[in-house]
């Protein structure tokens, strides 16, 4: 049975050393898949004007080929290289609910993500994507620093 | 036609600006802007709001009152029945994630509010109660629980036959479902129906959506840093919409979107904290609204005065049956757009039923109207019953938030502020819909309307067109008129769309994502 392992990106250059953190593990294992998760922060809870919802729909398209030309495609090409099997993917949503619902659907093994980038004034008050994904995740977390 | 109209448009933009630059001048202007407006606009004006013969009831009172009584039947009270299934809804129990990042009910729901609360919940419903006295607020509540069902017709039918275009932007409201549910029923005259709505949708977003705002803001800031030209505050207001409109600073926006749901709740906290304080005059306040609603209690017209300020201030403060929600609501990423119908429900609840409410009940309980102690009838000055200050409109409500709390006449003065500025966005984007629809889209005609919207800023704060005000105040009516006669031919197709959702829900083949 292949093993999964969800790998969360998040554009910083922690995002190396998370990527190679995956291969080396995916390495060890003898057949493991990788799932390279990038989550757009959004709420469907927020305020907008309403030329920004009518204009929603394109940016939506807009964020995701973004994220996927940007962050997820150069990820996958040097998993492919490296000889990793491996998928990505772009959600949009709050990362730590994100990051534990694919692990959730995709039956994964664990997720790997990088220590939380910044460390501003919002993070020391209500705790960083990080540090919520440790508290609530259904699966075991690495966390890289 | 589209040259007669830009022309128009230009001209009275033109005079108005140099106006104010010029000093002495402005003033002779000025009164030629409004002696030319009154004239050219009058009889419009007075068609919109005359009495029906024989009686001092507005028809068109009538007209929105009749068609949202008709509409609760034909859909069997969907307001009360579904109004769970709203909140299920707006809480995205129904959606699917996969259309996360998509716009959501309350993304929707929340802008299509931002829109309509605003001055009509605070200043409109103290010139209900001044006038018509405690038992408007009966028939206001009334109104509003009625219009629930227009605006769950019209929204329906927003994202429906909304257009959805290459590039992934939408565009939606009453000109497009006209036209196309029309079409689709084989009626003709949809189109000549949805050129004369967006005519009037135009002039109602310069109006109502605007100068009146503009007007009403300048008020609010002159009466606490002392009186000095509006025009001052309409450049600076302009130049804050050009910036979002034009601009695309989106940041101003994003502040004002947040800030003014805030401000929704600060400022229903602060009645409820008035009236907790005064629990003991609830009973007597509620009271106070139903008799007054059957007798009056000596305001001017009785029982018909204070029903028609109820109906009326209702139809101003949550625009049921006017059709500018529709295009605000159409953006929403659904499948089911009765979905959104039903969510749209929620906002003459909020706005008018809830809100609207609030501020009634402060005006009475903190004894703001005077009642003459021989009778217990209100005593009146004029058509309007007397007040502790005098006072009238914002005033009125300040006045009585200010017996309780002293210091929130200021927090109330920032909250008009920027509601008025949230009301503008939003009609902006009404308008600008309403013009891209008669011109086209495209960035120059875009850009065209944009500049006049700011134009207009700068008048209504500039001066006080009673006129112009009154001019549009009827567009925004003239509206309803539309779009309601169309509703007419068009809530079967709403009913078809309700009825196949219903046996789906009930089936449970529309399940719940969530919770």
């Amino acid at each position: 049975m292949t093993t999964t392992l969800v790998i969360g990106l998040d554009g910083h250059e922690s995002g190396e050393r998370v990527l190679a953190y995956g291969t080396r593990m995916a390495g060890l294992i003898k057949d493991c898949e990788l799932l390279v998760v990038y989550v757009v922060e959004w709420s469907p809870y927020s305020f907008q004007t309403p030329e920004e919802n009518a204009q929603r729909h394109k940016r939506r398209d807009e964020e995701i080929s973004l994220a996927t030309e940007r962050v997820l495609d150069p990820a996958l090409a040097k998993l492919k290289e490296a000889g990793i099997k491996a998928r990505g993917v772009v959600r949009h949503g709050h990362v730590a609910d994100i990051l534990n619902a694919v692990a959730k659907e995709e039956n994964a093994e664990q997720i790997i993500v990088g220590r939380a980038s910044s460390q501003g004034l919002v993070d020391r008050l209500f705790g960083s994507s990080t540090s919520t994904l440790v508290m609530s995740a259904h699966v075991p977390v690495t966390v890289i620093g | 036609m589209r040259k007669i109209f830009i022309a128009l448009l230009v001209q009275i933009a033109a005079i108005t600006v140099i106006g104010p630059a010029l000093a002495q001048e402005a003033m002779t202007l000025d009164a030629q802007v409004n002696q030319a407006f009154a004239a050219v606009t009058g009889p419009f004006v007075s068609f919109i709001f005359a009495p029906i013969p024989g009686t001092s009831f507005p028809w068109i009172v009538m007209w929105l009152v009749i068609a949202a009584s008709i509409f609760t039947i034909y859909f069997g009270f969907v307001q009360f029945r579904f109004f769970g299934h709203a909140i299920s809804l707006v809480k995205g129990d129904y959606s699917d994630p996969n259309d996360a990042g998509e716009v959501s009910h309350f993304q929707a729901l929340a802008t299509a509010l931002s829109g309509t609360v605003g001055l009509g919940n605070i200043a409109g419903v103290a010139v209900a109660v001044g006038i018509g006295g405690p038992g408007a607020t009966f028939w206001m509540i009334l109104a509003g629980l009625l219009g629930m069902a227009s605006k769950f017709t019209e929204c329906t039918l927003g994202v429906k036959f909304r257009n959805e275009y290459e590039d992934g932007t939408v565009s939606g409201g009453p000109m497009y479902y006209i036209s196309k549910g029309f079409k689709q029923l084989g009626i003709p005259g949809g189109k000549p129906l949805a050129i004369l709505f967006s005519i009037f949708c135009i002039f109602g977003a310069l109006g109502g959506g605007n100068m009146f705002q503009a007007n009403q803001a300048h008020a609010q800031i002159a009466g606490i840093v002392g009186d000095y030209p509006g025009w001052i505050t309409g450049v600076a207001f302009a130049v804050i919409v050009f910036a979002v409109i034009v601009g695309g600073m989106k940041s101003i926006a994003r502040v004002t979107e947040k800030v003014v749901p805030f401000m929704g709740i600060i400022y229903v906290v602060a009645a409820i904290i008035i009236l907790a304080v005064n629990y003991d005059k609830i009973g007597w306040a509620f009271g106070q609204i139903f008799e007054g609603a059957f007798t009056g209690l000596g305001v001017a017209g009785g029982l018909v005065g204070a029903l028609i300020q109820g109906f009326k201030r209702a139809a101003f403060s949550n625009e049921a049956g006017v059709g500018s929600a529709a295009i605000a609501h159409s953006a929403v990423r659904t499948k089911e757009p009765i979905t959104e119908g039903v969510v749209s429900l929620l906002e003459p609840f909020i706005d008018t039923v809830v809100i609207c409410t609030m501020t009634a009940l402060v005006i009475i309980i903190t004894g703001q109207l005077i009642i003459d102690p021989a009778t217990g009838n209100y005593m009146l000055d004029g058509s309007m019953i007397a007040t502790v200050g005098g006072t009238s409109g914002v005033a009125l409500t300040s006045a009585a938030f200010g017996s309780a709390v002293s210091w929130f006449p200021y927090v109330l003065a920032v909250a008009v502020i920027l509601f008025a500025f949230s009301t503008m966005i939003s009609w902006s984007y009404y308008g600008l819909k309403a013009w891209t629809y008669l011109f086209g889209e495209g960035k120059t005609t875009e850009l065209i309307f944009k500049l006049i919207f700011c134009v207009f800023v700068i008048i209504g704060a500039a001066a006080s067109l009673g006129p112009v005000i009154d001019f549009s105040d009827a567009a925004i009516f003239a509206m309803a008129v539309v779009n309601i006669f169309a509703l007419y031919f068009l809530m079967r197709l709403v009913k078809q769309e309700f009825y196949s959702y219903r046996e789906r829900l009930a089936s449970g083949e529309i399940k719940k994502f969530k919770g």
